[in-house]
């Protein structure tokens, strides 16, 4: 059993959970805005859980806790994607539906995890990440096939965060499932929504790579982390 | 000696009346969180298990809990989490859920939203939105009566 796969699980819930956070007080509506917050909620919640089981099963007096504020850019393992910065809310809510859809179909397929233990994170993410993928799959589909202002703005979220869509299907031997196996029913989920929202599903199969790995971080992370880790590194005994 | 006199239908009782911290009207024993309660040797064990993995509630919870037993008398106390099988809205008690219709929260559906307004008992009703105040909570609104709502949503 990998502890980098339960890492690069956690470092993906943190890091989106983190950039969700960006929006509170700041979303276009209110409800949008309690929605981007209890999402971020959730992700924060799954990340106690992921990475307080990596640091357990690491077993060298890591906690949760150190993993999130102790670590530099290049020792993460989420995906480049979730890393990305929100720009506007289709970028936000087109990375949160890629995401989404993605995350649904792995938790899905770790509920039956031969690790008790990492099954039964599974199965209590899996039940807000349901919530999450609805929320997102009916906003890409009121924007896309929306106005014309919403549907532009659509596509070119969904052009900008293509390249970023392949790594999650990436596969090593870190990984605690098959990542490529969760492609064909990602696909059709896509497509249905895409279609639904009058939106053109990009051709390009290229993909950028490093996230995962750690080998190549975007800067964004960096920038990102001088955020979250400044209190917990300036004042190493803080505690809430 | 409390402690050793202490019966488990006791604790269920003292439990009953520790009301959920966001939603006053309940008590953790109606929100289906309390999944066990037993003696190891001279230790209570209460196990208990989260509504959403990050509801900020958890801790206070866990506080309340501690501090209700500790003023009931008992000196070893020990607090598992548990998260499988995963909290479901099917554990809210009937008690539970027509306390929270008569406090204004629509009780979880099956059908994945309310079935009537808990103001004015319309059944037109509509979604405002998947997330409320709460992570627990959606908003709704009651088309007769035009007043929104929270729905305790079904998971
Ligand atoms: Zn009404």
């Amino acid at each position: 059993m990998s502890v980098q796969g339960l890492i690069r699980l956690g470092d993906n819930t943190l890091i989106l959970g983190q950039r969700l956070s960006e929006w509170c007080g700041h979303g276009p509506a209110l409800e949008e805005d309690i929605a981007l917050a209890n999402t971020a909620l959730d992700l924060i919640g799954q990340t106690q859980l992921w990475l307080g089981l990596a640091a357990e099963r690491s077993g060298n007096g890591q906690t949760a806790d150190t993993l999130a504020y102790h670590r530099d850019a290049w020792d993460f393992r989420n995906l480049l994607l979730v890393e990305q910065p929100n720009k506007d809310f289709a970028v936000t809510m087109m990375r949160q539906f890629l995401f989404d859809t993605w995350h649904y179909e792995m938790l899905n397929a770790l509920t039956d995890h031969i690790d008790p233990e990492i099954s039964a994170i599974a199965q209590k993410s899996v039940k807000e990440v349901t919530y999450h993928r609805e929320r997102s799959t009916d906003t890409v589909i009121a924007l896309g096939d929306g106005t014309d202002e919403s549907h532009t703005r659509m596509q070119t979220a969904l052009d900008r965060l293509w390249p970023y869509v392949g790594e999650m299907f990436s596969a090593d031997e870190d990984d605690l499932m098959d990542m490529a196996a969760l492609r064909p029913k990602f696909d059709v989920h896509l497509s249905e929504t895409l279609q639904e929202s009058t939106l053109t599903q990009p051709e390009s199969d290229f993909f950028h790579q490093g996230g995962k790995t750690g080998a190549r971080h975007s800067e964004h992370l960096g920038h990102m982390l001088a955020t979250m880790q400044v209190l917990p590194r300036s004042y190493p005994d803080a505690k809430w | 000696m409390v402690e050793t006199a202490a019966s488990i239908d006791d604790v269920w009782s003292w439990l009953e009346e520790i009301p959920d911290p966001e939603i006053p009207v309940i008590s953790l024993v109606d929100l289906g969180i309390i999944r066990g309660i037993r003696w190891h040797e001279d230790t209570l064990e209460i196990t208990v298990t989260p509504t959403y993995s990050g509801c900020p509630a958890t801790t206070v919870i866990n506080f309340e809990i501690e501090a209700a037993l500790r003023a009931k008398g008992i000196e070893h106390l020990s607090l598992v989490r548990q998260i499988a099988p995963p909290w479901t809205t099917d554990w809210l008690s009937d008690k539970g859920r027509a306390k929270l219709e008569s406090y204004g929260i629509a009780p979880p559906q099956v059908a994945g939203g309310p079935t009537r307004c808990p103001h004015c008992h319309a059944t037109a009703v509509e979604k405002i939105s998947q997330f409320g105040s709460t992570p627990c909570k959606a908003q709704w609104r009651c088309t007769d009566c035009l007043e929104p709502f929270d729905y305790f949503k079904c998971i």
